[in-house]
């Protein structure tokens, strides 16, 4: 042990890594999850297992697990970064996204049990002609999938950078190759159990640092909005009122549509969980829709909770942090990723530093493996099976292999992108366009398809073509695109135009191109399914 | 299963039972989701568009911007437990339904 320790010292003064306490416990988390991607590893057999946990979670699980995948980067980091720079237009987010669940409890989550196999697509394709549905909802999928990712790894390599002291590339390679391990050999079963971990550590890390920044006024609420509402970085930045919007999205002479900006955020986050493929997947996990209703109230209940919590780790922040505390990118602009495991670092020490850290970082392996999870079963089996192959596998264990190796890709071209990007992008802002892309591309012809029996396959390709292509043209076209001086498009998220233009798409496609007597006469069959549950898929293992 | 054949899809859509089970959820589902939509979207509307009003403070120093977004997270719990209370109603006639013909 002595000896081991020396060895770490040694290591340590030649390479500049830092053998920390958070590194150990980082590594025993890790380590932990591996242990249980391994065990997984040795239960997953078959499609089913691999793609679907074998259908065997129970609905409060689930629930974590959904919960455990949607506080993501983006939700911890991004959130809690955004709120203590920017104030109560970072709180929209937190508001958004827990309002989102509703969409997707009312309109989406039963259905898609019913109705479902593995993804998305397979609603899709239940009626129109599979595949050029299969092959857009797959690119859909992937582009969707891309954006969420690149927020994770921007906020692991953050975190990673600062924790170990490994620069920000190599520490983006190291989450990269961990995940792959994770998905490679233990598909979403292990995915599910290390969701449910983190959401539990998550929550337990949420309600610490918020206890202990009510703790710094006497645990007195009044003085909390008191001090927020004069909020001056512990002395190093004019007093501001973070309770007042504005600070991001208020009409000024240089946003002059801020507040239009907005809408069309608010209007992106409430409608694109519904739209998301790695959280709907998460739904065919489950023996069936009434537990797919359970596990959405269980995870709306669990992530609200969290998100009232970020007003105290998101706003008190700002009262208890040094501007100097928050670490700057290489433009110089503060980087909101990190204020949360600093505020940990100043109210509870290294060790809680650490601790928060190694939750953080959970967070996005495993939203990450979820993610490459989603995209990868997308591409095998909507792509590679159905589009490629007609449906037809040669082997039994093929499509699972080409899930792998899709995974891997995925994870590559991630990787490299996160890195080119850098550290400087708000987790929580990239993911706001994930969403807004969600529900341009993908929620329109979700609804349609479930709801409306004139839709055809015309308007299911046309419905993704639009939102898919209206919301990325427009991101591209905005400040955080190609021109950022001059942008063309002057909102920062496209939801406003790209969502109504998706639900255009699919409808004047389906108006406009001739009436399609299969997808119609499978109508019933399909509202039946989705309405009943008949014939759905049970759990593969005698639950 | 009762049977082996597949369900007779049509005569199951047809079924009385089954329309007054849709039309039972549409009775929730639309007048739920136009409700939350319309409140949630007040939200950026009023603060975008009178931010000089959302900056009153009303309780001590927390504005109504604040508890108008407070507010949703109630608003969100409450529409979910009452979805829950009411599909069970659903899931009764639901059961009802497909043992009429026979699973």
């Amino acid at each position: 042990m002595f000896l081991f320790l020396a060895q770490a010292a040694a290591a340590e003064q030649k390479t500049g890594f830092k053998f920390t306490p958070a590194f150990w416990m980082f590594s025993a988390f890790v380590a932990l999850t591996l242990v249980i991607t391994w065990f997984s590893a040795r239960k997953a057999t078959g499609s089913a297992a691999y793609f679907a946990a074998g259908r065997s979670i129970k609905g409060w699980q689930n629930g974590l697990a959904v919960a455990g995948d949607y506080m993501s980067a983006a939700s911890f980091l991004g959130i809690s970064g955004i709120i203590c720079l920017k104030g109560y237009d970072g709180f929209m987010y937190s508001v958004g996204f827990l309002v989102a669940y509703l969409t997707v409890l009312f309109l989406v989550a039963e259905p898609l049990r019913n109705a479902g196999k593995y993804t998305m697509a397979d609603l899709l394709a239940y009626r129109m002609s599979p595949r050029p549905v299969r092959a857009m909802a797959s690119l859909s999928t992937l582009v969707v999938s891309t954006f969420y990712m690149i927020a994770q790894m921007v906020g692991a390599g953050g975190i990673i950078e600062k924790l170990i002291g490994i620069p920000y590339a190599p520490a983006v390679i190291g989450v990269g190759v961990l995940m792959l391990i994770y998905v490679v050999f233990g598909g979403m079963l292990a995915t599910t159990w290390v969701q449910i971990i983190k959401a539990i550590l998550l929550m337990g890390g949420a309600f610490a640092l918020s206890i202990m920044v009510l703790g710094k006024y006497n645990y007195s609420i009044g003085s909390f909005f008191d001090a927020v509402s004069a909020a001056d970085y512990a002395g190093s930045k004019a007093p501001v009122n973070l309770l007042n919007p504005g600070m991001a999205y208020g009409v000024t002479e240089a946003n002059p549509y801020g507040n239009w900006d907005f809408i069309s955020l608010a209007l992106g986050l409430v409608l694109g969980t519904a739209g998301l493929p790695h959280i709907l997947v998460r739904f065919y996990t489950v023996p069936d829709a009434k537990t797919a209703r359970v596990s959405v109230v269980w995870a709306t209940a669990i992530i609200g909770v969290f998100y009232v919590l970020t007003t105290f780790f998101g706003f008190g922040a700002a009262t208890i942090l040094k501007m100097s505390d928050i670490p700057l990118d290489l433009a110089g602009k503060p980087n909101g990723n990190m204020v949360a495991p600093i505020l940990a670092q100043v109210l509870g020490g290294d060790y809680f530093f650490a601790f928060i850290s190694a939750v953080a970082f959970a967070t996005i392996l495993a939203v990450v493996a979820g993610l490459t999870m989603s995209a990868s079963t997308s591409f095998a089996h909507d792509f590679y099976t159905n589009v490629l192959h007609h449906g037809k596998v040669k082997t039994v264990g093929e499509e699972v292999r080409v899930a792998r190796i899709t995974a891997f890709f995925v994870g590559a071209v991630s990787i490299g992108l996160a890195i080119k990007l850098g550290s400087s992008v708000n987790a929580a802002m990239l993911v706001g366009l994930a969403f807004a892309v969600a529900a341009s591309a993908n929620l329109p012809v979700i609804l349609f398809s479930i709801f409306w029996k004139r839709f055809n396959t015309t308007g299911a390709v046309s419905g993704l073509v639009v939102g898919l292509v209206s919301s990325i043209v427009l991101i591209l076209l905005s400040k955080n695109g190609i021109n950022k001086l001059h942008p063309i498009f002057p909102l920062t998220n496209p939801g406003i135009v790209s969502i109504p233009l998706g639900f255009l798409g699919a409808w004047l496609g389906t108006i406009l191109s001739a009436p399609d007597p299969n997808a119609e006469a499978k109508f019933a069959e399909l509202n039946v399914r989705a309405q009943t549950g008949l014939g759905a898929e049970k759990a593969s293992s005698g639950h | 299963m009762s049977s082996n054949t597949a369900p007779n899809w049509g005569k199951i859509a047809n079924d009385p039972d089954f329309i007054a089970l849709q039309r039972a959820k549409r009775r929730f589902i639309v007048p739920a989701t136009i409700f939350f939509l319309t409140y949630y979207m007040a939200l950026p509307v009023m603060v975008g568009f009178w931010p000089e009003t959302m900056k009153q403070p009303v309780w001590g120093k927390v504005n109504w911007a604040y508890l108008f977004a407070l507010s949703q997270f109630i608003m969100t719990w409450v529409l979910a437990a009452m979805y829950v209370r009411v599909a069970r109603r659903w899931d009764v006639m639901n059961a009802k339904l497909l043992a009429k013909f026979g699973y």
